[in-house]
């Protein structure tokens, strides 16, 4: 349906966008004497962690000094900010999602697919912890218990990529996730949690999104993620990706490739690791590497002897 | 919550003022509230003139119309304007998303019913008598329509006060077609009063939300008291 729509809008503003586009290009190509990229804008849509964690701030704000541009960030979940991207809003995307980013680039919206960071998730609930999940070798092993106990459990609920992890482990642990105990917020994750909190549920949250708000929290980590030693199927991994400028001709394809180009930079990824919360470490640079993984540029699945992680 | 309030009274004396970020959202708040509700104003008195004193068939369609718009969901307006302004949209080559002309696009669309709605009710019920009596004095049809307004001042007063009420309290359009954005320097692009206060939340911090909760309070007061004095024509009744 939505694609309905898309192509009716493109036919209805088909039109109007030809004859506008027309004007931007000459305005910009009025002035070729060097001129830098300054004054300009990049369009930046997010996931809610790497915006309520401030991380985002930090690393733009230098961005902006060094070339004069201003970084709009708009923080959605990582399923929005994908759409946006899609109807060509946004010039490049930061989000944790693997299958829906590799979904993204297969449709060929996006390209230039890069590893940036990573943290884990962890499962937060009561201290008291009703369900007994506190000590799971697995976070399957632990929402199978939360379920068998009908403890309370808070969702995203958002198509978010929290959202989207979520939605696997439950798969994994093969329950049918539904009922009372089970709530969707459809809200992003410092919400949640604070819905969470309030109702005493469990929910999976970020490491780093649960460490910025511990302390207006009660909420404490019950299964920890791979940072910790917990399970490899919590680890929560941060890709950026510009958006096709042969898709979208009016994106901002220069300046995406400037921002991914710093963000992975020596640079960007020590300001990624050198950022905290609360005195602790929220994402861990990924970027470089003396054995780069070349899966991160094209979807999972290209190679043939690509093995299920 | 409860201390989380007396904790946030002190705040509200010292933080707000200083600070180069909620200034910046105060700005960009009025900037959109404002603008959108002089340009409603502008489209809806002609149309509650017209519609109020003339004649003509689905006159009681137009009115119920207009009054149904001032009850039509902030989030599904911003969910319009967005398809309208979206690079795929018919507007998108204007590169309108996530900007403050597209807040105020959809800000307008909200506060034109209840502007024009109002307006027309305070119009129509100035006393055909004051009507009779300018056009017998040979005013045109121009200078007429001056004499009710006039007459109708208290009453547009209110209209525009509800439309700004409606523009600056709302959050579920501006945050869909604006983003919310602020820079990674603290200064907002597109970021108000309301879509800050839901992203303070969000994050938990309550004490910030309150205090911009308190600042949105004092504002819609602060513009009510200005426009009720300028209804008095600047003398104390």
């Amino acid at each position: 349906m939505s694609i309905q729509r898309r192509e009716f809008l493109t036919a209805l503003g088909g039109g109007t966008v030809a004859a506008l586009a027309g004007c931007t290009a000459f305005g910009k190509g009025g002035d070729d004497s060097g001129a830098g990229v300054a004054g300009e804008t990049l369009t930046l849509t997010t996931t809610t962690s790497t915006y309520d964690t401030g991380l985002l701030d930090e690393l733009n704000a230098p961005f902006q000094d060094r070339y004069g541009v201003a970084v709009d960030a708009v923080a959605q979940g990582t399923g929005a900010a994908l759409e946006t991207a899609r109807a060509g809003d946004a010039d490049v995307v930061m989000v944790h999602a693997r299958s829906l980013e590799d979904e993204f680039i297969r449709e060929g919206y996006g390209v230039n697919r890069r590893d940036l960071m990573f943290n884990d998730f962890v499962v937060v609930g009561p201290e008291d912890d009703p369900a007994g999940i506190d000590g799971s070798e697995s976070a399957t092993e632990a929402f199978a218990a939360i379920a068998d106990s009908e403890a309370l459990f808070v969702s995203r609920g958002d198509n978010s990529g929290t959202h989207t992890k979520e939605l696997l482990i439950w798969e994994e642990a093969g329950v049918e996730s539904g009922g009372d105990w089970y709530q969707e917020t459809g809200q992003g994750m410092g919400q949640v949690l604070n819905v969470a909190n309030q109702q005493d549920g469990y929910t999976l949250s970020d490491r780093g999104t649960y460490l910025s708000q511990r302390s207006e929290s009660d909420l404490v980590i019950h299964v920890q993620g791979p940072i910790e030693g917990g399970p490899e199927l919590l680890a929560n991994p941060y890709g950026i990706i510009a958006v096709n400028p042969a898709v979208h001709d009016d994106v901002n394809y220069d300046l995406a490739m400037a921002y991914i180009g710093y963000v992975t930079s020596p640079e960007g990824q020590r300001r990624i690791e050198e950022y905290t919360a609360n005195g602790e470490q929220l994402f861990y640079p990924e970027a470089l590497s003396e054995d780069p993984d070349f899966q991160q540029y094209v979807p999972e699945g290209w190679r043939s002897d690509d093995t299920e992680e | 919550m409860i201390a989380g309030t007396a904790d946030a009274l002190p705040l509200l004396a010292e933080f707000p003022f200083e600070s180069q970020y909620v200034r910046s959202i105060v700005r960009v708040s009025l900037h959109v509230s404002l603008v959108a509700v002089a340009l409603s104003t502008l489209a809806s008195l002609p149309i509650a003139m017209v519609v109020g004193f003339a004649e003509f068939p689905g006159k009681r369609l137009v009115t119920a119309t207009i009054n149904a718009g001032m009850g039509f969901p902030s989030v599904v307006v911003g969910l319009l304007v967005l398809f309208a302004v979206s690079n795929q949209g018919p507007l998108g080559g204007l590169n309108l998303v996530f900007t403050k002309e597209a807040m105020i696009i959809s800000q307008f669309v909200l506060a034109t019913p209840p502007i024009t709605g109002i307006s027309l009710a305070a119009v129509t019920s100035v006393d055909d008598a004051v009507r009779d009596a300018a056009r017998a004095l040979g005013g045109t049809r121009l200078d007429v329509a001056l004499v009710v307004v006039k007459e109708a001042r208290y009453g547009i007063a209110t209209a525009v006060l509800a439309g700004f009420g409606r523009a600056i309290s709302e959050v579920g359009s501006v945050l869909i077609v604006g983003g919310n954005i602020a820079g990674a320097d603290g200064v907002s692009k597109t970021r108000t009063l309301t879509t800050a206060i839901q992203l303070e939340a969000r994050q938990g911090r309550y004490d910030t939300a309150m205090v911009l909760g308190a600042l949105l309070l004092l504002l819609v007061l602060a513009v009510n008291a200005a426009v009720v004095r300028l209804g008095d024509g600047g003398t104390l009744r």
